[in-house]
């Protein structure tokens, strides 16, 4: 079914509405992107956007609406729940808070031993197992006997970390992994993030609010407004570049840790609107500095802007080269 | 420019000195601020900077007298505050009453959870007219009309309709607003801003800053900044006081202190920026500077420098003695013995 050309991960279409189906809360709406293997693509959005609920929906933690999830070519949803069992040691997830992913009332070591077991590891196999996973992210292997109320914020995030990584995962959603932690802390994370990614040619979704930290740990980026996709892009076309206008109020509107950058900050006019009663047309128009009346009329396409980048948005006279 | 009555630019609005904070617990003392100085200008903005525990939160509750009583702190130290007309108070031993008159018509704050800080069963409206009602003395009416104006203040669009809403019906940088309008209801002459943006999405949270800016440079308020992003420090703070575990480390006039760190947790803080690991076009380094470990627990401090278990540039000696915290240039102090203009005289 797959061939080199055929991305790991491929997302088409996708919806997520919650509530009742007259006005429904329209949490994703029509998005689409692919993921190649061993790359990290970046989900970047304000409260409300939908990037967690894409994560979810993606590893079918959450049924979507509509649209289709397809792990190397294979549609996710179409699968029995037998076969979406057994497929998901390949397919796993970080959690933003350390402190609620893990059992207060288990030891480490059976956090990662029902992992393990869950996925079909010889019991014997599994006590040696724990001691390398531990050692794989930082901790050592008499930590296995501690509860989680032991562990600093930074150190959870590694026993969660470990967890998702016990099962030998190909695909790993990180879903805000980083910002519950202390900026010290972060970076040690994200060092372990980007080591284990090498090492174990993982494939992620890093799902986070914190640019910074997309720009230096993901490849691409998709920018979410609403529920929809805005803009994608590689990393470094984007920071340097931002086609869409939410993508360049967003960039503006993040402080640089530097006193000498005079960057003015002009900010959004507004709230972020109800995804029960979403604008018409382009979503981010009521905020938007640049919306014409065109800009109500319809719901901008995710077009190819040139050089591969797209962007949904109708003021291509905007755009300079 | 009321709030600059009966105070010259030198003189500053608030002097903390050697103000300690700690807090009896069954496993013994927990040394939650120690040893902890530094000024506030009148009419600019101080940002208190630290990590989770470094004890920047129980610093300004402490300052506010707003310590839970059963929390039986045991307070040390003292304050220079220099109110409107021109007296100096010690905001620690000042008589209740008269604390609480200074606070709301001195003194506000703002907190990180606008939700959890607002009553959710009082309007807007009533909210903020109470603390008018109790600090000015109007009457109800007068007290809506002057509520009105302080939405007007902070933006919040069609103000005479929200003054009548209840906290859940508006959204986080509303709810924002609204605690900065009761905070700004009594025209204070030191706001303390506890984390005030980091609940809020990042175009909410410009919004937030570009309004308190228009505020104080129209009263000349001071702020007390206490925050942990330092890319909000670098465009909002005059001044920066870096705290670690309960102690400052450094403190420096904003530039100066991004422009050459003194005390190696601060350079390790803003090396271990993302955003600040490679400059822009320049490929991403394949790993970020990391502190390594961890915070030492608040109930075994180690003997000498808080920070030595982790730092790349400790000596023994640092593990000696706690270091003072000293002048290390122009305006500029740092709490290590290893800042090259503070070593000559520790040796």
């Amino acid at each position: 079914m797959s061939d080199a050309a055929t991305p790991l991960i491929e997302v088409k279409n996708l919806r997520r509405y919650f509530g009742s189906s007259d006005k429904p809360v329209r949490a994703v709406d029509d998005v689409s992107f692919a993921i190649r293997a061993g790359e990290t693509l970046g989900l970047v959005g304000e409260s409300g956007s939908g990037k967690s609920t894409i994560g979810r929906t993606v590893l079918r933690l959450i049924e979507r609406t509509g649209g289709q999830v397809l792990y190397r070519g294979d549609d996710l949803g179409a699968l029995s729940a037998e076969r979406m069992r057994r497929l998901r040691s390949k397919l796993q997830i970080i959690f933003q808070d350390p402190y609620a992913s893990l059992n207060p009332k288990m030891r480490i070591s059976a956090i990662l031993d029902e992992a393990l077991a869950t996925h079909g590891l010889a019991k014997g196999r599994r006590k040696e197992r724990i001691a390398e996973l531990l050692e794989l992210v930082g901790l050592r292997p008499e930590h296995a006997s501690r509860f989680p109320h032991e562990f600093s914020g930074g150190q959870r995030q590694r026993i969660g970390i470990a967890r998702a990584l016990a099962v030998e995962p190909e695909f790993i959603v990180a879903d805000e992994p980083l910002s519950a932690l202390d900026v010290s802390i972060q970076a040690q994370v994200i060092n372990l993030l980007a080591e284990l990614r090498e090492r174990l040619s993982l494939t992620m979704l890093f799902i986070s609010h914190d640019l910074d930290v997309v720009e230096y740990l993901c490849d691409r980026v998709v920018v979410l407004y609403l529920g929809r996709v805005m803009e994608v892009s590689t990393t470094a076309e984007l920071f340097a570049r931002p086609l869409h206008p939410y993508t360049q109020a967003l960039l503006a509107a993040s402080p640089k840790p530097d006193p000498l950058d005079k960057t003015e900050i002009i900010p959004l006019k507004g709230d972020i609107p109800s995804p029960m009663n979403p604008p018409s047309g382009c979503v981010f128009r009521t905020r938007c500095p640049h919306a014409i009346e065109a800009c109500a009329q319809a719901i901008p396409p995710l077009a190819d802007k040139g050089a591969g980048r797209l962007s949904a948005c109708i003021r291509d006279d905007l755009i300079t080269a | 420019m009321n709030g600059l009555q009966g105070i010259t630019p030198t003189t500053p609005r608030l002097a903390v000195r050697h103000l300690s904070t700690s807090f009896p617990s069954e496993q013994g003392l927990v040394q939650s601020v120690a040893d902890v100085s530094f000024t506030i200008a009148p009419g600019r903005t101080t940002a208190l900077v630290g990590e989770s525990g470094s004890g920047k939160s129980v610093t300004s509750l402490t300052l506010m007298r707003l310590l839970a009583k059963s929390a039986n702190a045991r307070v040390q130290g003292e304050t220079a505050f220099v109110t409107r007309s021109g007296r100096t108070v010690d905001l620690l031993t000042l008589p209740e009453r008269e604390m609480r008159t200074l606070r709301g018509n001195e003194l506000a704050m703002i907190f990180q959870e606008p939700m959890t800080s607002l009553n959710p069963v009082f309007t807007v409206g009533e909210q903020i007219a109470e603390s008018v009602r109790l600090h000015k003395r109007l009457d109800r009416a007068a007290a809506l009309a002057h509520a009105k104006r302080m939405l007007d203040l902070v933006e919040i669009p069609a103000a005479a309709q929200r003054l009548h809403e209840y906290p859940h019906q508006l959204s986080g940088g509303m709810r924002q607003r609204v605690m900065i309008a009761l905070a700004m209801a009594c025209d204070p002459t030191l706001l303390i801003a506890d984390e005030p943006t980091t609940a809020l999405d990042v175009t909410i949270q410009a919004q937030i800053l570009v309004l308190m800016r228009r505020l104080q440079a129209e009263t000349g308020m001071s702020i007390l900044f206490i925050t942990h992003n330092l890319g909000v420090v670098a465009h909002h703070a005059d001044d920066v006081v870096v705290m670690y575990a309960g102690r400052v480390v450094e403190a420096a006039p904003v530039r100066p202190l991004f422009a050459s760190p003194a005390h190696p947790y601060t350079q390790g803080l803003l090396a271990c920026l993302p955003g600040k690991s490679h400059a822009a076009g320049q490929p991403r380094p394949k790993r970020l500077f990391a502190i390594r470990g961890q915070v030492s627990s608040p109930l075994a401090p180690p003997p000498g420098c808080a920070f030595e278990p982790r730092c790349d540039q400790a000596i023994p000696a640092c593990a000696q003695a706690v270091p003072p915290l000293a002048d290390s240039g122009e305006s500029r102090q740092a709490r290590c013995i290893r800042v090259p203009s503070l070593e000559r005289n520790a040796a």
